[in-house]
């Protein structure tokens, strides 16, 4: 039997809150530092954390300072060493956006405004521990070590880079410092981290997996995947979702029905956690607690890490034709950089001299990072990874029909 | 007659189906108020409404699950997958449901839908912006394949398309969006003065099922899809071996008639397409032309295809069929 007309008849499509020629208004953050109190980390479930899931955990006013259970009182040189960090990722990815426009990589990612979140994570976890980005974390290697002269190699797609030419810029690998291999297809890595994890926890060896996914990928069947896993097997993974409130032109309110992103961990029966993303320490705090969690064997943890994408999607991006534009600066977070050196101050460990004399060192030091690694060759004018890296590491052995197409495209190679 | 690219003949495509018959949708990633990464439904979501163009979630299983049952339910949803790369989430809707439905339900419900995606190399993108998956949908029944190459078969295939009452998979060369590509990544012509480019503002169609003859020659038969029709007409011309050039445009069901007639006239058949060679659709190609064709053939059939092998970042131009490789292709067949 045919249903009958009701009147209203239009399909509900969210529209997002803000767009280009409005003016841009956030709900200023209704947690203070100290409201929510730190648990257990050992034996906590699920339901203790319902109000840290629809709350925000915090640690740094807007004042700079620090206070409240969640404080992870880490001394001056961490700090010192975090902001380094950040201040090291905000100047690299200038300079890369720069070579970006002239040609020397086909595209580029910035973590623009999102620089604490892979920093202060990943310092809060052990060297041995795994990591598994998204194209929005890099921040972890210059944690792990890794030189910048690499990095710029691999963006570039000069005969240095260690992925050979073959992904695109951002999509990094360095399994040296635990690092696992970037994908661009979105989400799919964080199903993928709970394998990981389930590996350390069948090897039972001390080391956890940390991984990310955006709002706008946690649409993805992955990110349910993963929290179901780890609800069952409980492993040692923390699974972040990065909601920077934008995946390109998409605002999270399409990415989710539920304006909480953390709180749908607790339906999974994961303690959840949504924590200020430009809050350095509180960041740090929350997955210290994770990890606390994953190295006793309690499982995994689900933090809803809550940042503005303060920049493009992409080099590929033009964000004016979606949003007003400067709204970032409304953002009631702040930004990450400005809130740890304000920090910093306040306690009287640094100083405006201090901070301006780091950016210039980490200036000189990214520029003499890119005139080394532009002289192995840029994307622009080359020398390029041989083309028979097309038909390397295919699989273990070169099989005969790779072998003979090998051997055809070595007749007709242009490089 | 006006003159459009392969973006503003999509969108023309969209537009009009949309004003023709409220019964269509249209939705995608970044596709609603965005206009689309690549702009191709730019202005129609002003046009016609949020509820007719939206945004989806990033979620391509979820649009192909939707457009289903959208689809079953009496709409005519046209749904676009940003990259064909991030078909895959989706390939189960596609192979096992929306491919199928129609026969398993004994023919009590169909799925009018149509998923159009950017497919194909030559913009950098790597492994994952770069691939161009379409025998891995040929290989399905149920539902048919379109691989469009010029801004008039984009939009004719696309209305073809969406007024089909079986589910049609359109892959669009994106590297063609904004001009045809020849070869030279150096060279970036637009569409400016192409033929092919001047495309009627009214509703018109591509039937589905039927090749375009791209060139016309005697002694050798090039069927190609996707950008590397234009490729195949620089090597033609390069080799100046006088040539047939058949654009496929629709995969399943392909042009029997038009492929048996120029084969028969020129005894000689290579077959370009960039996605890899093994289980390409060029296999397809190469064994219906001899089951058919056998004793007209003068010389083996060719096949020129991208290698075996992820699509890589930097060497890309090693990977893509070059007109220099199909020349040498066309050679050999004249060896005979």
């Amino acid at each position: 039997m045919a249903a009958k007309k009701k009147k209203q008849v239009t399909l509900h499509v969210p529209s997002a809150p803000f767009r280009p020629g409005d003016k841009a208004s956030f709900a200023p953050f209704e947690n203070e530092p100290g409201d929510l109190p730190r648990p257990n980390p050992i034996k906590c479930t699920a339901s203790e954390t319902t109000d840290h899931a629809y709350g925000l955990v915090r640690v740094l006013d807007f004042d700079g300072n620090a206070s409240g259970p969640w404080d992870p009182e880490l001394t001056p040189d961490e700090l010192r060493e975090g902001l380094e960090h950040m201040v090291r990722m905000r100047i690299f990815d200038d300079r890369m956006m720069k070579m970006q426009r002239t040609g020397k990589l086909s595209f580029y990612m910035r973590s623009f405004g999102e620089e604490a979140v892979a920093i202060a994570q990943t310092m809060a976890l052990e060297n041995q521990d795994w990591i598994f980005p998204t194209y929005r974390q890099p921040g972890a290697q210059f944690v792990r070590g890794r030189d910048m002269v690499s990095m710029i190699n691999h963006c570039i797609g000069n005969v240095e880079d260690n992925v050979k030419g073959r992904q695109m810029p951002v999509h990094y690998t360095y399994r040296d410092g635990r690092f696992i291999s970037v994908s661009s297809p979105v989400g799919t890595q964080f199903s993928q981290a709970v394998g990981v994890a389930m590996a350390s926890q069948y090897k039972a060896l001390d080391e956890c997996c940390i991984t990310w996914i955006g709002d706008g990928s946690s649409a993805e069947g992955d990110y349910h995947y993963a929290l179901n896993f780890a609800s069952v097997f409980k492993p040692p993974v923390i699974l972040n979702i990065v909601n920077n409130q934008w995946a390109i032109s998409t605002h999270a309110n399409l990415a989710s029905g539920n304006p909480t992103f953390a709180a749908r961990g607790l339906a999974y029966n994961v303690p959840s956690m949504r924590v200020d993303g430009n809050d350095f320490l509180a960041l740090y705090a929350v997955t210290k607690w994770a990890r606390q969690r994953a190295a006793a064997g309690e499982g995994a943890t689900h933090i809803e890490v809550l940042t503005y994408r303060a920049g493009a999607h992409s080099s590929s991006d033009d964000p004016s034709r979606y949003r007003p534009g400067d709204e970032h600066e409304a953002w009631p977070g702040g930004d990450p950089v400005d809130r740890l050196v304000q920090h910093l101050v306040a306690i009287g460990e640094w100083s405006e001299k201090q901070q301006k004399e780091l950016e210039e060192r980490v200036d000189g030091e990214v520029m003499a990072a890119y005139k080394e690694a532009v002289t192995y060759g840029d994307l622009a004018n080359g020398p390029y990874p041989s083309a028979d890296t097309i038909f390397t590491e295919v699989y273990e052995e070169v099989p005969w029909h790779l072998q003979e197409q090998w051997d055809e495209m070595k007749k007709w190679s242009v490089d | 007659m006006p003159e459009m690219n392969i973006v503003q003949a999509v969108n023309s495509a969209l537009d009009i189906m949309l004003e023709k018959d409220p019964d269509v949708i249209f939705f995608g990633e970044d596709a609603g108020y965005f206009g689309g990464v690549f702009r191709t439904s730019d202005g129609l979501q002003e046009k016609h409404g949020k509820h007719r163009v939206f945004d989806t979630p990033l979620s391509e299983g979820g649009i192909a699950a939707i457009a289903f049952g959208m689809g079953i339910n009496g709409l005519r949803p046209v749904a676009e997958i940003q990259f064909a790369d991030y078909i895959f989430p989706a390939y189960d809707q596609i192979v096992n449901e929306i491919a199928k439905v129609r026969h398993r339900s004994g023919g009590e419900f169909w799925c009018p839908l149509t998923i159009r995606t950017p497919a194909g190399g030559g913009i950098r993108g790597g492994h994952h912006h770069s691939q161009s998956p379409e025998s891995q949908f040929t290989h399905t029944s149920g539902i048919n394949v379109v691989y469009t190459s010029t801004p008039y078969n984009s939009k004719g295939l696309l209305i073809s398309a969406i007024e089909s009452n079986d589910p049609v998979v359109v892959f669009e060369p994106k590297r063609c969006y904004r001009g045809p590509f020849y070869g030279d990544p150096h060279n970036v012509p637009t569409w400016k003065d192409h033929p092919e480019a001047e495309v009627p503002e009214a509703h018109y169609t591509v039937p589905l099922g039927k090749a375009r003859l791209a060139m016309e020659g005697t002694e050798c038969t090039v069927i190609s899809w996707g950008a590397m029709v234009h490729v195949s007409e620089q090597a033609i011309k390069n080799c100046g071996i006088s040539c047939d050039l058949i654009d496929l445009q629709t995969l399943v069901p392909w042009d029997k008639d038009a492929i048996i007639k120029s084969i028969e006239k020129t005894g000689r058949c290579v077959i370009v397409h960039e996605a890899p060679k093994t289980s390409g659709f060029g296999a397809e190609m190469a064994a219906s032309v001899q089951e058919r064709c056998f004793y007209h053939l003068e010389a083996p059939i060719e096949r020129v295809t991208g290698w075996d092998t992820p699509f890589p970042h930097t060497t890309e131009w090693d990977y893509m069929p070059s007109p220099a490789r199909i020349a040498d292709a066309i050679m050999k067949t004249m060896e005979e």
